[in-house]
């Protein structure tokens, strides 16, 4: 069974980003980046899947700038076997990205493709369920645990109120979500080797896919600021305040 | 032109954040909801009494018995061109449904919206709330995840909106159900709940946990938690407050002993009052709280329990 995986380079989640002073977006200058915290367990589940003897190939995609390389790399430590980068300098929206990945994955028929269920950037959880949408196959999103049969897949979803497991034929599209495992770190050996396996560059118009955004962004904003409130000495005082001044219980 | 509203609902109720969803769809148009669903005639019988909502589209069909994307979508997009925009709630069944609606119209989704500013653009949080963008969408059919915290519950009247029946579509047989735990909790459900009590690390056992429960029992409220907390096995998912988990907004949210990262507070900052408890005075959620109590948990919280007795 071959595995893809999507991979998307973005801020470092300890990052505090800053809007850009003449709110056309965010200041990414000098800031440090990081692969997508849920493609990493999308990453590290397809590894897995390979260790147990599951998986034959695991082959990891990332969209974007040339720096994108580096995601890929990450990627690549930490187990996958080979990588594509689909090279663009426009800004590619979800819908976008969904297609460049049917282009992909006609070419290369995996058997699963397995993504982060958002990114932390965008915030969009958009992407897997397009993909699928696009194939027609079935998806499984918000995943906290895979298990694969003869020739389906079950997989347990974190919902609203608790979790669901459901079916899925193969071929099908996995999201995950924070518990579906606890990605590795990455050794030296393995970052050294990663640098000799295969990493091929393309682009959307080798791949036959129009990739102008649907999406304009108008504005980007600071959101209003609360307004610290105050420290109370004990807790006699905090109820009083909550009875008597805010009158919330 | 009319707008479609898809109802979030069980079979036999339907999820509140599917009014607050109505309201956002009422500054667009002509309000209409569907009901796909598998013998959800109570579903119906709800939504059809709602201000707002001027037809009811009820496909009952054993295929939409439990929510399943694959074939929900077939059928949300098969009457989507009829439709200016089409929006459900921000929780897990709306993002699960809708972006697969979006593709297969070949048309972008503009996730949990915030704010109208008019027929193509809105505002939606990015970053984990960090900043807010106004996005213009030039596609003919907007699809729409809407964040309910942010807009006002439609209320219900006594005009009864007409209800058409519509014939299921066909779809890929790829999906199948197999099961659902669903968390059993008397206490009310943690996106609508006027109280939230929240826990973070700083509980530093699963028995101290049982502290806030306690605590939100007083006050009716449901119980939350930080990442931490729910990484540390002190609460179930479900149960996670954040950017990547449930976002609330209830008239008082109680943050205890959590530092208040910027991923929790994306789940938390439009609550009415705040309420921090930590043990560090320099504690970032110190920063949002309306009432902080720099103080050891362990006994705060038993003594604003018993203070909560008087």
């Amino acid at each position: 069974m071959k595995i893809l995986v999507s991979v998307k380079r973005v801020v470092d989640a300890n990052v505090a980003v800053r809007v850009k002073a003449d709110n056309t977006g965010i200041d990414l200058a000098n800031v440090k980046m990081a692969i997508n915290p849920f493609d990493e367990i999308a990453v590290e589940a397809a590894v897995r899947l390979k260790e147990a003897g599951a998986a034959s190939e695991v082959l990891a995609v990332s969209m974007g700038a040339k720096s994108c390389q580096e995601t890929l790399r990450t990627a690549l430590a930490m187990g996958a076997d080979r990588a594509i980068l689909v090279e663009s300098d426009i800004e590619l929206q979800p819908l976008a990205i969904a297609k460049l990945l049917r282009s992909i994955i006609e070419k290369e028929q995996p058997d699963m493709v397995i993504l982060g269920k958002q990114a932390i950037d965008d915030d969009n959880n958009q992407t897997g369920q397009m993909l699928a949408a696009l194939l027609g196959w079935g998806q499984g999103t918000f995943a906290s645990d895979i298990e694969i049969k003869d020739g389906r897949i079950d997989v347990t979803r974190e919902i609203d109120g608790g979790v669901e497991t459901l079916g899925l034929k193969l071929p099908a599209v996995i999201t995950t979500d924070l518990r579906l495992n606890e990605p590795r770190y990455v050794k030296l050996p393995n970052i050294m080797k990663a640098k000799k396996k295969p990493l091929d560059i393309t682009t959307p118009q080798e791949l036959g896919v129009d990739p102008a955004p649907r999406l304009k962004t108008v504005n980007v904003e600071e959101p209003p600021k609360r307004s610290g409130g105050i420290k109370v000495a004990d807790v006699a005082e905090l109820v009083d305040k909550l009875r008597n001044e805010a009158r919330v219980i | 032109m009319n707008v479609l509203v898809i109802a979030e609902h069980d079979n036999t109720a339907l999820r509140p954040s599917t009014l607050n969803t109505v309201t956002a769809a009422s500054q667009l148009g002509e309000v209409v909801v569907l009901v796909a669903g598998y013998e959800c005639q109570a579903v119906v019988d709800e939504i059809a009494v709602v201000k707002g909502v001027t037809r009811v589209l009820l496909s009952d069909d054993i295929a939409y018995a439990n929510g399943l994307a694959e074939p929900l979508a077939e059928l949300v997009a098969g009457i989507g061109a009829g439709y200016s925009h089409l929006l459900a709630p921000a929780g897990t069944f709306g993002k699960n449904l809708m972006p697969r609606v979006a593709a297969l119209l070949d048309v972008a989704q503009v996730s949990e919206i915030t704010g109208i500013v008019d027929a193509d653009t809105f505002k939606r949080p990015i970053y984990a709330g960090s900043a807010i963008a106004t996005v213009h969408s030039s596609d003919a059919i907007k699809v729409l995840t809407v964040r309910s915290t942010v807009f006002d519950a439609a209320g219900s009247g006594t005009d009864q909106a007409p209800v058409e029946p519509l014939d299921a579509a066909q779809a890929p047989d790829v999906s199948a159900f197999v099961s659902r735990e669903l968390t059993q909790s008397d206490r009310p459900d943690l996106t609508t709940a006027r109280v939230v009590v929240s826990g973070g690390r700083g509980l530093g056992s699963r028995e101290n946990f049982a502290m806030l429960e306690a605590l939100a029992d007083k006050l009716g409220g449901a119980i939350g938690a930080s990442r931490a907390a729910v990484d540390a096995g002190y609460v179930s998912n479900d149960c996670q407050v954040g950017q990547t988990g449930k976002i609330v907004a209830p008239d008082i949210y109680f943050a205890i002993g959590m530092s208040g990262a910027i991923q929790h507070l994306a789940g938390m900052k439009e609550s009415k009052v705040i309420v921090a408890i930590n043990k560090d005075e320099d504690a970032p959620i110190f920063e949002v709280a309306d009432y902080g109590l720099v103080a050891d948990l362990l006994e705060a919280v038993p003594a604003l329990n018993e203070a909560l007795n008087n």
